[in-house]
């Protein structure tokens, strides 16, 4: 019989945090960053069914990067938590803090378990306040861990680069045109400094939680021409209603994104 | 290690478990007791709670409009003046309520989370024959309260953006559904208000002229049903009246009803029973 090899536990640590680290950094990233009427959402994504960003309740949105299959199942279970706790107490008493708790303990108990794999996502939960001052923005990493984060963040591959660049350049009030343009800015750039890729708006996945709307659940999907004039630059098409917008509405449901060739130079600059 | 997979404040398994789209399957298996059907009352008792009246719907060119009065009665009185009795089930549907106010509104507020959860999950907005659906299996599970008294009748009305009209469901209390025609009314007072839609409704109305219909058979149903109430100037309580179209769920606000309330109102004084249809 063989005798198993003995692994310290911070070795056993070390190994698991690599194990999903490395699986993070091979996806695209999402940038998370507020602007002046709420939190913007964008990543990098071809799908039209396989989201990235979503709704979970009414002023909180979830996105994530890693195994899709993973995210998914905590994606349904935030909303599945949210909704029971609406339900049984009040829509008010459901908070993105409440809701960064659960998963910091689910991701948490999952990285420590020795019989189950740690979880190769990480997630950011979101929550737009009254105001900017109480917007909240939250990062959990695999192992549990929970970064209350200011003003812009990003998770996925090459987080640190566009991290940094996107920090220095990100200011508390921004439009969401130019907020937008900033985080396909930095998105598209080449971490080794090489010429930055071409971004267009069929390749991203765009959401904001924007507290102006009237409605009560203030997540909403930024798409096609809406999206196309927003990079371009057009700050009045924030208020514009798109007309193929639904609150959370499928990829069938939608009209097809009007490609419009012109308006891709936004993000080239 | 047995410890660590029950490990404090996760997620209990029920809710990563993939599978239903549905809130109340949800409910179901993780916490039934919060299901309004699970609680049964002791066998041969009846018990009296405030139960809400008379809801309208009609049809118009582009949409429909839904309405409910303001009262609650138990037994002969008068439980409340201002209660509501038509919400919005989604962006693009409304429910009204007859019957037992507690569960009904219960009921309402369960089938809102419904809809919108299977929304958030799926990502896709559920038809609406999938919604009217949804709500029969809500009402069926309350059969056995119904028995003994508790019953809920609802009205569904939705604008159904694959046809591009206004359409109104009607339920009874073993959940029985069907499509209605033109308009409707359901509750105490649906024998007169559905006399009086016949006799005004026509299918080229406009909006605004079908709001005006439905208080009008509001106004009929309270004339004749003591359960109804009418508009109450004194205290400015007005109906309920909600239209939804292309561009979504809207409710009239106050100033809009009072303004068609007391124009029916004045035009009473000089002819009690309301307008005159042509005999032939």
């Amino acid at each position: 019989m063989s005798t198993p090899f003995y692994v310290s536990p911070q070795q056993a640590m070390a190994d698991r945090a690599e194990y999903a680290r490395k699986g993070i950094a091979r996806g695209r990233s999402v940038v998370v960053l507020t602007y002046a009427d709420g939190i913007a959402f964008v990543a990098e994504n071809t799908s039209r069914a396989l989201h990235k960003v979503s709704e979970i309740y009414d002023k909180i949105a979830f996105a994530a990067v890693g195994r899709y299959n993973e995210f998914e199942n905590l994606r349904i279970g935030g909303v599945r938590y949210a909704d029971l706790r609406g339900y049984s107490y009040d829509r008010a008493d459901v908070t993105a803090r409440g809701l960064a708790n659960v998963y910091a303990q689910t991701l948490g108990t999952i990285f420590s378990s020795v019989g189950e794999k740690p979880y190769e996502v990480e997630l950011i939960v979101a929550e737009v306040g009254r105001t900017t001052d109480d917007d909240q923005i939250y990062r959990l990493t695999p192992d549990g861990s929970v970064v209350d984060e200011q003003n812009s963040v990003v998770v996925g591959g090459n987080a640190d680069s566009i991290g940094n660049y996107l920090g220095q350049r990100h200011r508390p009030g921004m439009g969401l045109a130019e907020a937008l343009s900033l985080a396909v800015e930095s998105l598209a750039r080449d971490p080794n400094g090489g010429t930055p890729r071409a971004l267009t708006p069929e390749q991203l996945e765009v959401a904001v939680l924007d507290r102006a709307r009237p409605q009560q659940r203030k997540f909403k999907r930024v798409l096609g021409s809406q999206l196309a004039r927003l990079l371009a630059g057009d700050e009045a098409a924030a208020d514009a209603e798109s007309d193929e917008e639904l609150p959370d509405a499928p990829a069938g449901a939608q009209a097809p994104a009007v490609p419009e060739e012109s308006e891709e130079s936004a993000e080239q600059e | 290690m047995e410890a660590n997979t029950r490990g404090t404040g996760r997620l209990p398994a029920a809710f990563l478990t993939p599978g239903s789209s549905s809130f109340i399957e949800f409910l179901a298996e993780h916490s039934p007791d919060l299901l309004p059907g699970r609680r049964a009352l002791p066998a041969g008792l009846t018990i009296e709670a405030p139960h809400g009246t008379t809801i309208v719907s009609a049809v118009f060119d582009g949409g429909v409009v839904i309405a409910g009065d303001r009262r609650a009665t138990m037994g002969n009185v008068i439980a409340q003046r201002d209660i509501e009795k038509v919400f919005p089930a989604d962006e693009y549907s409304a429910v009204g309520i007859a019957g037992t106010a507690g569960l009904a509104v219960e009921m309402v507020r369960l089938f809102q989370l419904e809809l919108e959860h299977y929304e958030k999950i799926e990502g896709a907005v559920l038809s609406l024959e999938g919604k009217a659906n949804r709500l029969t299996t809500m009402i069926r599970g309350n059969l056995g309260m119904a028995m003994q008294g508790l019953a809920v009748v609802p009205m569904f009305a939705g604008y159904d953006l694959d046809l591009g009209r206004g359409r109104i469901f009607t339920y009874d209390v073993t959940g029985g559904r069907s499509e209605e025609r033109g308009f409707a009314a359901t509750g105490s007072g649906s024998v007169f208000a559905r006399g009086s839609l016949k006799k005004l409704y026509r299918s080229d109305l406009t909006g605004d002229q079908a709001a005006m219909l439905v208080v009008q058979a509001l106004y009929d149903a309270a004339d004749d049903d003591s359960a109804t109430g009418g508009p109450d100037l004194a205290r400015g309580i007005f109906p309920i009246v909600s239209l939804i179209t292309e561009e979504g769920f809207r409710r009239l606000s106050e100033d809009e009803v009072s303004e068609i309330a007391i124009s029916i109102t004045n035009q009473r004084r000089h002819q009690p029973d309301g307008p005159q249809a042509p005999l032939l």
